[in-house]
């Protein structure tokens, strides 16, 4: 049954594999309670001292405000523009369908920086001065692709019978749209903007070139880190993790069909051809 | 007009006008910019001139930049692949029943923040960093490894830690396709563990393989936070060009000419690929 008998090694392999994914991530919780800070092996004298400094930290407080404000944008924008995307991708053929496959998909598999600068030059062109309505922009732009693939998949996976059914019924495509497709798609569009808020809140390449006087969170823990290792960042690093795997778990348990479909590669392949 | 048709009208045209505004007429911007020139004083003249593209072409900084930064992204490639097919392998024919948990424990360093990652390698890799303070406490060295933090080993074990997970979800997706009864027939035929690997799985794990590798290969190609975090002047890529162009060096045209130097890059390696995976398929 087993391709390979003994799978003594194969076992040492993974095992290594998560040991390289997971110890940066446990190295950065032990540090964050640390009293010396990022110096040091092994770390010793606990403190909370990293926490108490950051919860004080006003400018990273207006920078989570600010973030969570573009993502809620870039959820709302990538789904508008990502859900007829979608539809129109599963079920009509038109004339351009691959090119028009092939641009709303780009963003995915080109460089955050040439998103970032080539709206950087539409911005400047049309003379609007860079905000973090810029910001938002910048993100739905590149994330309204990864809203696509992820309600493409949403959409491939929905019985047509359903559709087909309400509007033997004479309904109208608005109503269908409102009674048989939203309510039908509800888990994926939750997946789907979930994912969008996350990546989101963690965007740095285009929002690199987009950003006005005000940070985002991660512009904001760059500008610190460029200045040198503190151990609040540390602090807030931790806190990060815990609100993504918090967010992963909740969204597991809303979208529990959607074993498979957490990265958007699989479907590039495909999609872009 | 018919309702089907006014329907598809409907859903098409508000992605369409968007693709037109943010991402056609943006990446027609681009182009246009990597002809303009900036003049004495620092302003854009509007002269469409092959001259920054002169300018790449005739300087080798460039090509280096250009170069190192393929090596860096084939090198990430590679040790992706080296890590990431054994577990989705494992993940596929071993994991037995907590697979699913498994399979989640790839996951989630995907959704811990980027720079968080980067940063803890930075932890990691330091003077007074983990790897070093381990090593001079255990007199395993007498001085910290300074060559480890900004260098390319960095900024290239970095870039693997955040792109295994893409490598591993497509293997597994595609070793799950293959039918165990090949595999069963192919060792009942007498061939061996490793021959039913060499022979039937691996050739049919490859279109994962290559989904996998080309998005890390064309998404480490284009990064520039890793190196300005982690990398030192011997690790530049060619998106920090850009950046910097973009910044602190502005000359917006040469920039754009650069970006536009990596978009057909990213076109050419994505349209290899493809080919690579059709042939492969059809094959």
């Amino acid at each position: 049954m087993n391709p390979v008998r003994r799978p003594t090694m194969l076992i040492g392999l993974a095992a290594f594999s998560y040991a390289f994914l997971y110890f940066p991530i446990v190295i950065l919780v032990l540090y964050s309670f640390n009293r010396d800070g990022v110096g040091g092996f092994p770390p010793r004298h606990l403190t909370f001292e990293w926490y108490r400094a950051l919860f004080a930290d006003a400018s990273m407080w207006s920078a989570i405000g600010n973030s969570v404000i573009v993502a809620l944008a870039a959820v709302v924008i990538s789904i508008l523009i990502g859900f007829p995307a979608a539809y129109a991708l599963d079920r009509y053929s038109f004339p351009g369908k691959a090119a028009f496959r092939r641009f709303i998909l780009l963003p995915l598999i080109v460089p955050g920086v040439i998103t970032g600068i080539s709206l950087l030059l539409l911005v400047v062109s049309a003379g609007i001065h860079l905000s973090l309505v810029t910001v938002a922009l910048g993100h739905a732009t590149a994330l309204t692709a990864v809203a696509t693939t992820e309600i493409f998949a949403g959409f491939s996976r929905l019985d047509r019978s359903y559709e087909e059914a309400s509007a033997d019924l004479g309904a109208s495509g608005l109503q269908t749209l409102r009674r048989i497709i939203l309510p039908l798609m509800r888990t994926s569009l939750l997946g789907t903007a979930l994912l969008v808020f996350t990546l989101s809140m963690d965007e740095i390449a285009v929002t690199f070139f987009l950003i006005g006087r005000e940070n985002t969170l991660p512009l904001e823990i760059w500008s610190r880190l460029r200045r040198g290792a503190t151990p609040e960042m540390n602090a807030i690093s931790t806190l990060i993790f815990v609100f993504s795997v918090v967010t992963i778990f909740i969204s597991q348990r809303l979208i529990t069909d959607r074993e498979t479909d957490l990265s958007p590669t699989p479907e590039i392949s495909g999609a872009a051809q | 007009m018919q309702p089907a048709r006014r329907n598809a009208l409907l859903a098409t045209l508000p992605p369409f006008v968007w693709i037109a505004l943010f991402l056609f007429l943006p990446y027609c911007l681009l182009f246009c910019y990597s002809f303009w020139s900036l003049s004495e004083f620092q302003q854009i003249l509007h002269h469409p001139a092959l001259a920054n593209y002169a300018h790449l072409f005739s300087n080798p900084l460039y090509l280096t930049v250009i170069l190192r930064s393929l090596r860096i992204a084939f090198s990430v490639v590679g040790l992706s692949l080296l890590i990431g097919y054994p577990l989705a392998f494992f993940l596929v024919f071993h994991a037995g029943r907590r697979r699913y948990l498994l399979y989640q424990a790839v996951i989630i360093p995907l959704w811990v923040s980027y720079l968080v990652r980067a940063y803890a390698w930075k932890v990691i890799f330091g003077n007074e960093g983990v790897f070093n303070t381990l090593l001079l406490w255990s007199h395993a060295a007498s001085h910290p490894l300074s060559f480890l933090l900004y260098s390319p080993f960095a900024v290239i074990v970095t870039l693997t830690h955040i792109y295994v997970p893409f490598v591993v979800l497509p293997v597994v997706a595609s070793l799950e396709k293959i039918p165990r009864e090949l595999i069963e027939s192919s060792s009942d035929l007498g061939a061996r563990p490793g021959q039913t690997f060499l022979r039937v799985i691996l050739p049919l794990s490859l279109p994962g393989v290559i989904s996998g590798a080309t998005f890390a290969l064309l998404l480490s190609f284009g990064d520039f936070l890793a190196p300005l975090l982690l990398g030192g002047p011997s690790s530049v890529m060619i998106a920090n060009i850009v950046a910097n162009l973009f910044g602190a060096d502005y000359n917006w045209p040469l920039g754009a000419a650069v970006a536009v130097v990596i978009m057909v890059m990213v076109v050419v390696i994505l349209t290899v690929t493809q080919r690579l995976e059709k042939r492969w398929r059809t094959a």
